[in-house]
């Protein structure tokens, strides 16, 4: 590959915390990796499954959900629940073959600007370590004209 | 008289078992007969390929397609297919969304070779053979259709009028949906728009499910070996994973019912792109481990070890939509 990969992170912050420690990163302009695109959204409990495996089937290399500290929910519990639903599409990830750094899950208080771009730098290194998902391409429209070769050895007993 | 429509019925990556929910419309079987030719129906008529060729383009009337794509053969059908037909529905689950032959797609060709062909146990098959696309043997050269890397559903290789869910779809239903369309041919009659899914409701499985229902609050999940579940209360308040919150009705709820938690036949609900996602999202929120005030590994140790009880959450959410699911396969390297 002649251009570096840019990982492209797709990033669900929630409006009380997470989104607020992305502004203060930005006010107090702390450099940081341009690679997340983040969408504001109210809670991380609003956080659909739905919404992370579409970022990865069209094209982000990974996802980033970031919320308040436990305890610190603008809505008592809603990152409570983000959790429940992370851990198990966490589980259901793997199956599905997706590697564990493509997936994370964040906590940023509105004054932890620092930590937020240190943890989208950090994601960021660990994705161009990966490579690109490209999921489309490489995954679904992959291998049809995959052909065994004539021989095979034959697999010892186990 | 005038020619009677045509009717055909094809099967390709399923277990046949939608070919017997048609003939089990009983008595009402005549009534099919009455109104339509058959053209082509393998499992009960004896019609060849060479047959449907033959037909002028949009000859047959109706074509119910059960199955998933799984080879070439069946791409190569379907497409044959579509063309002689006015109307294809997606009939069963296979052809809708995939079914049981795209869970498939959770491994690679490769994987299911060798455990067909190479590693199975009850197996004798020393020179390890495995079945080629082409094979020159003294007669000359012999082909089989090849194997597919991923299952797709019939819309992913054809135009599609109709989907009709179900594993297999309910008789109540295919006679409605017969139905509709012969009511549309005889007496014409407005037919659903292109691309409705026909034979269902628009309500969750939850909805026709009579067993009694309050907060759910689950610290652990059973798989369906591991318990008897108590009569007439909700199987996802007992931790059996019952698919009901993120499954379309239609069916009555014939499986939780029965004490069998819901498998998720019938799809997902109306707006829904991926029916496991909303399946993971609704067994997220039952999951009655953590509260706000724990510190943050305690919680993390209590969600992970509800979670550790759901044995195989990618096979059991998307048990039947895996063909149309977001993802659509998994990611595989090799042979694993």
């Amino acid at each position: 590959m002649s251009e570096k990969f840019e990982p492209v992170i797709v990033g669900f912050l929630c409006n009380w915390c997470s989104y607020r420690a992305a502004d203060l990163a930005g006010t107090a302009r702390i450099k940081y990796a341009p690679n997340m695109r983040p969408i504001r959204v109210m809670c991380s409990g609003r956080v659909d499954p739905q919404f992370v495996l579409k970022a990865l089937r069209e094209g982000a290399d990974g996802v980033m959900i970031a919320g308040c500290h436990p305890g610190e929910c603008h809505y008592v519990n809603g990152n409570i629940k983000a959790m429940r639903r992370f851990y198990l599409l966490k589980k259901m990830l793997t199956q599905l073959g997706v590697e564990e750094e493509r997936v994370q899950l964040v906590w940023a208080s509105a004054s932890e600007g620092i930590l937020l771009a240190e943890k989208v730098d950090q994601m960021t290194e660990s994705l161009r370590a990966l490579g690109p998902l490209n999921w489309d391409e490489e995954v679904v429209q992959c291998c049809n004209e995959y052909e065994f070769a004539e021989t095979l050895p034959v697999l010892e007993e186990t | 008289m005038a020619e009677k429509p045509k009717l055909a019925m094809y099967w390709s990556s399923s277990c046949g078992g939608c070919e017997i929910s048609v003939l089990n419309i009983h008595e009402k079987i005549l009534a099919v007969d009455e109104v339509f030719d058959i053209a082509f129906f393998p499992c009960i008529a004896d019609f060849k390929k060479k047959d449907v060729e033959a037909y002028p383009d949009e000859h047959i009337t109706l074509c119910l397609w059960n199955g998933a794509i799984r080879n070439e053969e069946n791409e190569e059908m379907a497409h044959l297919l579509r063309q002689k037909s006015q109307f294809m529905v997606a009939f069963g689950s296979c052809a809708y969304e995939g079914c049981i032959p795209a869970l498939a797609n959770l491994t690679s060709k490769e994987a299911i070779y060798n455990t067909v062909y190479r590693n199975n146990p009850t197996l004798d098959n020393p020179e390890g053979i495995i079945p080629l696309t082409s094979v020159q043997v003294a007669e000359g050269e012999l082909t089989i259709p090849a194997f597919y890397h991923t299952v797709k559903s019939l819309d992913q290789v054809v135009d599609v009028d109709y989907y009709l869910p179900g594993c297999p779809p309910e008789p109540e239903q295919i006679w409605a949906v017969l139905q509709i369309i012969v009511s549309a041919l005889l007496e014409g009659t407005p037919l659903p728009p292109k691309g409705s899914i026909v034979g269902v409701s628009d309500v969750a499985v939850c909805e026709e499910c009579d067993l009694k229902k309050s907060e759910k609050v689950i610290s652990r999940f059973y798989r369906p070996y591991e318990i008897i579940p108590e009569a007439g209360v909700c199987l996802l308040e007992q931790g059996i994973v019952c698919m009901g919150p993120a499954t379309r009705g239609g069916c009555g709820a014939l499986c939780p019912t029965v004490g069998m938690g819901c498998r998720g036949c019938y799809g997902p609900m109306p707006g829904v792109e991926d029916q496991g996602a909303k399946m993971l999202s609704a067994i997220a929120s039952v999951i009655g481990a953590g509260h706000e005030s724990m510190e943050e590994s305690q919680l993390e140790e209590e969600i992970q070890a509800v979670v550790d009880t759901i044995a195989d959450p990618a096979g059991t959410f998307y048990r039947f939509s895996m063909a149309n699911s977001l993802l659509k396969r998994a990611k595989v390297n090799g042979s694993n």
